[in-house]
């Protein structure tokens, strides 16, 4: 490329722009003029689609820069985005909460973050660059679960934001805000509802959602939304393997815990570039066997980690159809997102926006009692079993506790060990057995809800 | 430099797993330009940069505005006044290392006028909020350059994105939902032997029960071709026939009751889809049809030299079908049937290919051609946003004859109406549209003022740069040709203009 003409001593290339970096946008703090133009327009102008209370007033604006208080879950893929665009959207209190540290995986589409900050908490990286590219803004980051706060915490914010990659911690934020929920005589008070925004993606395919709890659709309400992981069954891995992940996965659960190639009691880690290489040579090993194919060591790691691919492109997109929901709502701007937006750009781009419905006996939102049949002969497993099985429930370690004899029994609880033990006997006993009535109530408590369900147990005859 | 590359491998993993090592040598091979780094422009290109496009050049005429500052990650309060394409160049190119970041501090209008060649360079210009008249010239050099031209724009709660391309093919287009190619109504010769070997009734029950729902089907089908004529289930009736010969099939145990054999069940589950009859699509008819297809020339590009070497074998080869794709989906069946039959596909679709590529060879050898060439054998109310295009098209032409978008200025708002509304009237009548666009949308493209809010941006950037992926790497199947997404109902249309 011969660049010799006139017009090319104007054209510049720009090296090694390290150092002398603007990268902060100034610790000002002040303000300019024209700054909020592009807002202002839907803020101050009335219009013919806007939402039936939008007001015009130039003191929407000042209600986003000083008062409107934002939470972001999350600052991974979905989070960094999410925060860029709510800072340039005029929302200057926001806070995020992420428990994880960068990875050098995370930097083809997590942008606040360089090679630098590989290790360091992602909620400390990202607030510390939004902070300082965008002046006055003041994200506030909580390295911690999303468990480790209480209602006093959440109920502090105006909107929530979610960009989480569980749906386990999804819903548990969803039992969290609904447990905010305050009811007079039976009618729900509008000023306890937190609107929640939530989006996911997974390689080309995203979604977003606006749950106003107790009035729409709530994530329990669409469980089945949710695509099932997959789970190769044992018979397959231990003697009938076909495909390249049933070797790995065969490495991963049986060879591993019998070999314990690092030593006694040393856990696969699957961040260990040493345990993924030993993993992908027996892989190798396990598949020549039966003459499978294909074993990499991408693969391997994929399986192992249990790996969704990730770009910047999707993140963005579903990021920003969440942030302009929080603006709408935030500003009564326009109507709100009702309720669920699907978007794939696999073919072309195609997206698919519908009324999510909510459903009548939500275990989460529906305020309906549960009902549990069973027959009293029925041994406390198949209890277990319905609860983490069942589409609409799918608990994870469901911990049962009943009242008898006016005291309150643990009658089998997986997350502790000791107490595990001791009642892993009440699995094979049957309901009668273990003294349970017709009409008790059951309280069940999982990770996936931060408030204990209350079942009615129903004998059938 | 090794370091360096496991370092990549370790950074881009998670991208690699969708368009693969070969996907990701396009990208750092391709230079893309932007013009105008407003904020739809540097959210496009973050989305670029990060997945490590090889580099990217800025071309922008305007000065950093406060206005500017405010919707834009990658301006700073500190460059107003300096030029844009370069206070922006700096903030992107800092993204990411291994990507080369460069700027021109012209519009793209003087460029035109002095040197259009500036844009053959590249592998893809896209354009940024540009007014109508420029697009068209900028569009007309590229399309005789043969050089990608994606137009975006934001306005107000609306994303637009077009795609100029004479010509744009796939080979690796990663169909979603692909109906399998399993050859059931047409046997080839080592799948019918295959098939041949198994002998149902005969097996022991470990057997019966591990025998892969392809070969089940196969066996009675031959059953059911011997009492019909060779002629396969049509309708309803007859698939639920067909089912129930297959259920038939299913062991019983000492009491007569059928036995849990799940392979029969997912037989009896792939009737449906698996006794589609073998044939060529309407598509690929279309395109073995092509006029680029017909006449193989020594400038022939690669993709047309396959199509016909393709169908080369569909004509002498195939039996007037495609070569085998020689994939079968996972199923119940033990480790040793399973992958001999998958190897009977596998095979199968290795020979085909191989007959393909003597056919390549022969068609490089009669233009003149011997160079080592590839066949790689991958063994799968509008009205709403049609409305939002019009006024787009309709704002344009108010900047036309205005100079300027309608609504900037608060004072402009309610006078602009009337205005605007004429320019709609007058395009509907130059392109004789019966089209009735209600008042409300000239007001509501009024009150947008031209703006360009950061998230409908962001929607657009990141729309827009996955597209551009495309392009480049030749992966996954671009829009065509014109996208609308609506930010106040959350809704998208793809429409071909």
């Amino acid at each position: 490329m011969a660049d010799t003409d006139e017009p090319e001593k104007k054209r510049r290339r720009v090296v090694e722009l390290t150092e002398k970096m603007v990268v902060d946008g100034g610790r000002d703090g002040g303000e300019w003029d024209g700054r909020w133009n592009h807002i202002n327009m839907f803020l101050e102008r009335p219009g013919p689609f806007t939402h039936p209370d939008f007001e015009p007033s130039t003191e929407s604006l000042q209600f986003l820069l000083d008062t409107c208080k934002i939470l972001v879950i999350g600052a991974g893929g979905l989070g960094c985005e999410l925060l860029k665009d709510l800072a340039l959207s005029g929302f200057r209190h926001i806070h995020v909460v992420d428990m994880d540290t960068i990875d050098v995986s995370n930097l083809n589409r997590q942008f606040l973050f360089r090679l630098k900050d590989v290790g360091r908490p992602k909620a400390d990286i990202a607030a510390d660059f939004i902070n300082g590219r965008i002046p006055g803004c003041n994200v506030v980051p909580h390295f911690k679960k999303i468990q480790d706060f209480d209602e006093s915490f959440y109920r502090q914010f105006h909107i929530i934001v979610c960009g989480l990659d569980s749906i386990i911690a999804r819903r548990w934020m969803n039992g969290m805000l609904l447990s905010l929920l305050v009811y007079e005589d039976g009618v729900l008070d509008p000023s306890s509802i937190i609107p929640l925004i939530d989006g996911g993606t997974e390689g080309f395919k995203g979604n977003a959602r606006v749950i106003f709890p107790g009035m729409t659709a709530c994530i329990d309400c669409t469980l089945e939304l949710y695509p099932p992981q997959i789970n190769f069954p044992m018979c397959t891995i231990a003697s009938m393997p076909r495909l390249p992940e049933h070797c790995v996965e065969y490495v991963r659960m049986l060879l591993w815990p019998k070999e314990k190639p690092f030593g006694d009691g040393v856990g696969l880690d699957a961040d260990d570039p040493e345990h993924i290489q030993w993993v992908y040579q027996k892989s190798q090993e396990r598949a020549a066997e039966f003459s499978i194919t294909g074993i990499t060591y991408r693969l391997t790691q994929g399986v192992v980690k249990r790996i969704i691919p990730a770009v910047a492109s999707t993140n963005a997109v579903i990021a920003a159809a969440c942030a302009t929901e929080v603006f709408k709502i935030a500003s009564s701007a326009y109507i709100p997102l009702n309720n669920y937006m699907v978007f794939n750009d696999v073919d072309g781009l195609y997206t698919y926006t519908f009324e999510a419905e909510r459903k009548e006996n939500c275990s989460a939102c529906s305020q309906v009692p549960q009902d549990l049949y069973f027959s009293p002969s029925a041994k406390l497993q198949e209890v277990l079993d319905y609860l983490t099985e069942n589409a609409s429930l799918q608990m994870k370690s469901p911990a049962i506790t009943a009242t008898l004899e006016g005291k309150n029994k643990t009658l089998y609880l997986q997350t502790v060990a000791s107490i595990e033990q001791r009642t892993r006997p009440n699995l094979s006993k049957s309901l009668k057995e273990l003294g349970l009535l017709d009409g008790q109530e059951l309280a069940v408590a999982d990770v996936t809800t931060p408030q204990t369900v209350l079942f009615k147990l129903s004998f059938t005859s | 430099m090794a370091a360096t590359k496991a370092s990549k491998e370790q950074k881009y993993d998670r991208q690699l797993r969708l368009w693969g090592d070969h996907g990701q040598e396009e990208l750092e091979n391709a230079h893309v330009c932007l013009i105008n780094s407003t904020a739809s422009g540097t959210e496009l290109l973050k989305n670029l940069v990060l997945p490590g496009i090889g580099s990217f050049t800025i071309v922008d005429g305007h000065k950093v505005s406060g206005e500017d500052v405010g919707n834009n990650f990658f301006l700073s309060n500190h460059s107003i006044g300096r030029n844009r394409a370069q206070a922006a160049t700096e903030l992107l190119q800092e993204l990411n290392t291994d990507v080369s970041g460069n700027f021109v501090e012209e519009s793209p209008d003087q460029l035109l006028d002095n040197d259009p060649e500036f844009f053959h360079r590249f592998t893809l210009v896209i354009g940024v909020q540009l007014p109508e008249s420029t697009c068209l010239r900028l569009g007309s050099v590229l399309w005789n350059a043969n050089v990608p031209f994606l137009v975006c724009r934001t306005y107000g709660l609306v994303g637009y994105m077009r795609l100029v391309v004479k010509e744009h093919t796939v080979i690796e287009s990663h169909p979603d939902n692909a109906l399998e190619d399993l050859r059931l109504d047409q046997p080839f010769a080592e799948l019918k032997s295959h098939i041949q070997s198994y002998d149902l009734e005969g097996m022991g029950k470990k057997d019966h029960g591990h025998t892969p729902w392809i070969i089940i089907v196969a066996k009675y089908l031959e059953k059911w071709f011997s009492e019909h004529n060779s002629q396969l289930p049509k309708n309803y009736k007859e698939k639920e026939a067909f089912k129930q010969l297959i259920r038939q099939g299913i062991l019983k145990n000492e009491k007569g009751t059928p036995e849990d054999e799940e392979n029969f069940e997912e037989a009896i589950k792939n009737v449906n889809t698996a006794l589609n009859p073998t044939k060529i699509s309407s598509g690929v008819d279309d395109i073995f049809n092509g006029e680029q297809c017909n006449d193989i020339t020594s400038q022939t590009p690669a993709f047309w030299l396959m199509t016909r070497a393709v169908r080369e074998f569909v004509q002498n080869d195939g039996s007037g079908n495609l070569p085998v794709r020689g994939s079968i989906p996972d199923m119940i069946a033990d480790s040793e049937k399973f992958i001999n039959l998958q190897n009977v596909y596998r095979e199968k679709a290795m020979q085909d290919a191989s007959v393909v590529s003597k056919h390549v060879e022969a068609l490089l050898q009669s233009v003149g051609k011997v160079f080592p060439f590839y066949v790689s054998c991958s063994m799968d109310s509008a009205d709403g946003e049609m409305v939002l295009y019009l006024m787009l098209r309709s704002v344009d032409r108010f900047y036309q004859q205005h100079s300027r978008y309608p609504g900037v200025y608060n004072y402009q708002v309610e006078e602009d109406i009337s205005k605007l509304k004429l320019c709609v009237n007058s395009l509907l009548q130059e392109y004789s549209l019966n089209v009735n666009v209600k008042d409300d949308y000239i007001h509501e493209f009024c009150r947008y003022g031209a703006a360009e809010p950061h998230t409908v941006a962001s929607f657009l950037g990141g729309s827009a740069a996955q597209e551009a992926i495309k392009i480049i790497t030749r992966q996954f199947v671009p829009f065509n040709n014109t996208f609308i997404y609506n930010a106040m109902s959350q809704t998208t249309a793809t429409f071909q203009l």
